[in-house]
């Protein structure tokens, strides 16, 4: 009777890694704590024009993204046409955050490939990224108008995902609220 | 960790993209108040994981997060934060993934209690078999073969 | 020249293995001995033509084809010869190449050195392990080709990872994969035995030598691998319970409870379910392996390859082989309790102890290290498991076995009285008690857990050599068998290991510093003076190689060199430490990054690692016990069924 035992186990073993097999190359995509939790305190001077600052507060009101890009990232130029789609659309405000990069890489970047943003802030030492939690990049993030972080895309953004989770979400938004 | 450094550093790069071209000024060691704390330092780097690379913590790992995450345990320490402040400090942040000592929780009561568990389970069937193996002894006449007379 | 011919061999030993599996399977049914006789010729030559294989794999390196894939992805014109020959196995591809061609040997091995087992069952060994080989041949020659074509050829090669460029690539996979695969012959064995119904103790004489080698080979494998890790790596650390490391770990652990339970099916007849258990658990775990360290399924800086379309099939493998093995015993293993009735204080117990405690420590490693892949399927989270969580469960549990093991040893069979026990004991426990106490007191900063750990050191060991001690005076002659011998030596190993894990783990002093030219650093009454860098040459790499003078009471005790490396072709940087090694420390030091624009200031690691190199000197001598305890004549002895043969046997009739 209880020869089976090791059979049955060995059973569940495989369910476990067949399970295993499917979700392998999501292993390493981590769930943000943040989601519906304040979005980080961060006061941080304008790209271009470092004199200006914005500050999580005067972002109060409406809802935004928050765009965390650098000119030294490879999928942050292959989600670019979706931000620009998107900024073009004028659906929703979007803050670029420029993080761990020089300024004027930032900005050539930017007079490259063009500036979706409605702001551009620039982290320089990455510090702000660490409070949102960052680990990769490009990395974006849907606050709503009471500063609240309701969504989180990890990597390259597609127009998928913003048709499926950001458009809707900010249009309850403005909506609902 | 055999085949180590240079993996991590190219799946680095798929992850964040061009590790390498990240604008960082180079770390110089940190300086420490005194011994205990550097210590605390090197156990609480050892049990944070970095989280671009491939199963490595952050005191060995060469990547731009960890460093920059490195710095940021350092600065809490210098500050006076306590080990559970500075675990909680990146739970907040990255999830309990950042830890390598999973925390007891309702998700890991089934981890730290199983082994438990199955020695305390084992344990009791092996009494058991050896008491029905006494009782052998008892009731069979000594056999040096050792098998049943 | 052409590698195809390395690719047509491997069909041929497919087409060889599927006969070995085939034909002397169907012949102990039926009675053909002439089909039982294809066994041997079928696995020497599968063997020789595995061999070819290889050896047209490694002339493509050695000869540097760039035309073939494999070879144009791991070596380089400028790689020196030696690493040539190890980047055969520095890949996915190539190291499976070397998985089968080292199973390949062991079938060999099984049919020249057991022409005296009974035909029958000998023959259903070799088959069983045809029908392996046949599962890892279609998985290289569908999935895992090495011999693909580049078309067109490249013109350089992408090199070997700087990493492997090293001695350790050199001996760590081979023997290794000694061990690793050489359990599949103590599956085998258990196949048979279950296919034969004979689930005597005969079947277990017969297996023992094959199952010690193979785990000492083991052994010596994983000791390699942590002590390549230890110098390659630069940070001093040698063990990372990373998911590849476990991998090959729980067949150690489930190897070291089945060399012991055979010990007691062969003597008493007991355990006879447990050893059919853990034989076919052993290989199970090194297939289990195979497939979580190139399927993808988990994160690991080891991992050979991350594609789950091989994980399938590994996976399904595995599904046939352990499945239907485990079904086999679910199915055939005796239901009757065997062999005698044994004493609650008796050799017996505290071997099944042992059994227990070993198995507990395996299901914990498993357990730690598919628990993050269990939360995340059943969507709990994500999590990690790392070294806190197994070095501590891993300590308690060694607490039981260290305990155990000195009483178990002067233990008699069947029945013995704790008193005696107690009695004999009484030395050992009392001089393991002053050394931890000593150390504890001499060293403070070791702390009360690696006293202890040092106390169950000196306990294995002493209790161990005193039982050498106490057969002495009972013969009063200076004979001791081989296998007492054996057993001396790899408890003795056990006990060294104990201590300078325990030694090092909370005595180890590391220190990150910046130093300038002529800057002096002191540690654990060493004085390390950096004496700035210069430029070295290699063969494929440019260094930045500093000197520091390393002197103690002003006497010097040695020169360090510790490099930084840069690779020319693929443009890493390495780390080279440089290491002092000594019996009762190391001291370890290596070069972090240059701190200013002509190299004379640089972020240094100093390491003093007091007793480390214990942990590799223990695993050598379990190593030797175990090669010593196969060597024992008496499994060379002619060997006697006590079981009817099952199988009819025709004469076969002159033709």
């Amino acid at each position: 009777m209880s020869r089976i035992f090791p059979l049955l186990g060995f059973a569940l073993l495989v369910v476990l890694l067949v399970v295993g097999l499917k979700i392998a190359d999501r292993k390493t995509n981590l769930p943000s704590p943040l989601i519906d939790k304040p979005v980080p305190a961060f006061d941080l001077p304008v790209l271009a024009s470092p004199e200006q600052r914005v500050s999580k507060e005067s972002l109060l009101g409406k809802p935004y993204l928050v765009n965390f890009w650098g000119s030294w990232c490879v999928t942050c130029r292959a989600e670019h046409p979706v931000v620009t789609e998107l900024a073009k659309r004028n659906a929703v405000y979007i803050v670029g955050m420029n993080f761990r990069d020089e300024t004027e890489d930032a900005m050539a970047w930017l007079k490259r490939w063009g500036n979706p943003y409605d702001v551009s802030l620039s982290d320089f030492d990455g510090r702000v990224s660490i409070d949102f939690g960052v680990y990769a990049a490009p990395e974006t993030f849907l606050v709503d108008p009471s500063g609240t972080i309701v969504f989180k895309q990890l990597g390259q953004l597609t127009w998928e995902v913003v048709e499926n989770e950001i458009l809707p979400r900010v249009a309850s938004m403005e909506s609902g609220n | 960790m055999k085949l180590g450094k240079i993996f991590i550093l190219m799946l680095t790069i798929t992850l964040s993209a061009s590790a390498l071209a990240q604008r960082s000024p180079v770390q110089a060691p940190m300086v420490f108040e005194n011994q205990q704390q550097e210590d605390r330092f090197i156990r609480l780097t050892q049990e944070l994981r970095c989280l671009v690379c491939q199963n490595q913590n952050l005191a060995d790992s060469d990547a731009q997060l960890a460093h920059d995450l490195r710095a940021e345990v350092h600065e809490m320490l210098m500050a006076g934060k306590s080990d559970d402040e500075i675990k909680q400090f990146m739970v907040e942040r990255y999830g309990d993934f950042v830890l390598y000592r999973p925390p007891v929780q309702e998700n890991t009561y089934l981890l730290w209690l199983a082994p438990l568990v199955l020695l305390l389970g084992g344990a009791i069937i092996l009494r058991a078999n050896v008491k029905k193996r006494s009782t052998l002894l008892e009731t069979s006449p000594k056999d040096e073969s050792g098998n049943q007379a | 020249m052409t590698v195809e011919l390395g690719q047509i061999s491997l069909l041929a030993a497919l087409l060889t293995a599927f006969v070995l599996g085939l034909l002397p399977m169907i012949g102990t049914y039926t009675g053909n001995r002439r089909f039982i006789a294809v066994s041997t010729s079928a696995s020497l030559l599968q063997c020789l033509l595995v061999i070819i294989s290889f050896g047209i794999l490694t002339a493509a390196f050695v000869f540097q084809d760039f035309s073939v894939e494999y070879v144009a992805r791991n070596s380089n014109s400028l790689l020196p010869m030696g690493y040539r020959y190890s980047a055969v196995w520095s890949a996915h591809e190539g190291s499976l190449l070397l998985w089968e061609l080292i199973l390949t040997i062991w079938i060999a091995a099984v049919a020249l050195f057991s022409k005296r087992l009974p035909e029958v069952f000998r023959a259903r060994v070799l088959a069983v392990l045809g029908w392996i080989s046949v599962g890892f041949l279609l998985f290289i020659l569908l999935t895992s080709n090495p011999f693909g074509r580049l078309i067109p050829s490249a013109a350089e090669g992408l090199d070997l990872n700087p990493l492997l460029q090293d001695f350790g690539l050199i001996v760590h996979p081979p023997l290794l994969y000694m061990g690793y695969v050489g359990f599949s012959v103590a599956f085998a064995f258990a196949v048979a035995a279950l296919l034969g119904g004979e689930v005597s103790r005969d079947w277990v004489r017969w297996s023992r030598p094959w199952t010690l080698v193979a785990w000492a080979f083991l052994t010596i494998g994983i000791a390699l691998g942590s002590w390549w890790a230890y110098y390659e790596l630069g940070w001093g650390g040698y063990w990372f319970w990373d998911p590849v490391e476990n991998a090959s770990f729980m067949p150690w652990l489930v190897g070291t409870a089945l060399i012991h339970s055979q010990a007691v099916t062969e003597k008493r007849g007991a355990f006879g379910n447990w050893t059919l258990l853990l034989a076919l658990s052993t290989f199970s775990l090194s297939l289990l392996g195979t497939f979580l360290v190139r399927s993808g399924v988990l994160t690991s800086v080891h991992a050979f390859a991350s594609d789950p379309t091989r994980g399938i099939f590994i996976l399904a493998y595995l599904g046939v082989v352990v499945g239907g093995s485990l079904t086999l015993y679910a199915a055939r293993a005796p239901k009757m309790i065997q062999g005698g009735g044994f004493a609650g204080v008796s050799r017996e117990t505290f071997l099944l102890v042992n059994n227990l405690v070993f198995a507990v420590l395996a299901a914990m490693v498993l357990t730690g290290t598919l628990y993050p892949l269990l939360i995340d399927a059943l969507g709990a989270g994500k999590i990690s498991v790392g070294p806190p969580y197994f070095g501590l469960l891993f300590t308690w549990l060694l607490i039981p076995i260290v305990l155990a093991l000195p009483i178990g040893i002067y233990s008699r069979w069947q029945q013995d009285s704790s008193g005696r026990l107690s009695g004999m004991l009484r030395w050992p426990f009392l001089i393991s008690l002053m050394v931890g106490t000593g150390v504890w007191i001499m060293q403070p900063a070791i702390g009360f857990v690696s006293a202890a750990g040092v106390t169950g050191g000196a306990w294995v060991i002493v209790g161990s050599l005193f039982y050498v001690g106490h057969l002495l005076k009972k013969k009063s002659s200076l004979r001791i068998p081989a296998s007492v011998l054996a057993m001396t030596l790899a408890h003795v190993g056990m006990g060294v290991f104990l201590i300078g894990l325990s030694m090092t783990s909370t005595l180890s002093t590391e220190k990150h510093l910046r130093m300038d030219a002529g800057d002096k650093y002191e540690m654990a009454g060493y004085t390390f003076e950096f004496l700035g860098t210069s430029i070295v040459r290699g063969p494929n790499y440019t260094a930045d190689q500093g000197e520091f003078v390393v002197t103690r009471n002003d006497r010097e005790v040695t020169r360090l060199y510790p490099q930084k490396r840069e690779y020319a072709q693929r443009g890493n940087t390495m780390t080279e430490a440089a290491i002092d090694p000594g019996f009762t420390r190391d001291l370890y030091v290596s070069l972090g990054e240059p701190l200013d624009q002509n190299g004379q200031a640089w972020a240094v690691r100093i390491y003093h690692k007091p007793f480390i190199r214990w942990i590799w000197l223990g695993a050598i001598f379990i190593m030797s016990g175990g090669f010593l305890a196969a060597a024992n004549k008496r499994y060379r002895r002619k060997m006697t069924v006590k079981q009817p043969a099952t199988a009819k046997t025709r004469e076969v009739t002159a033709s």
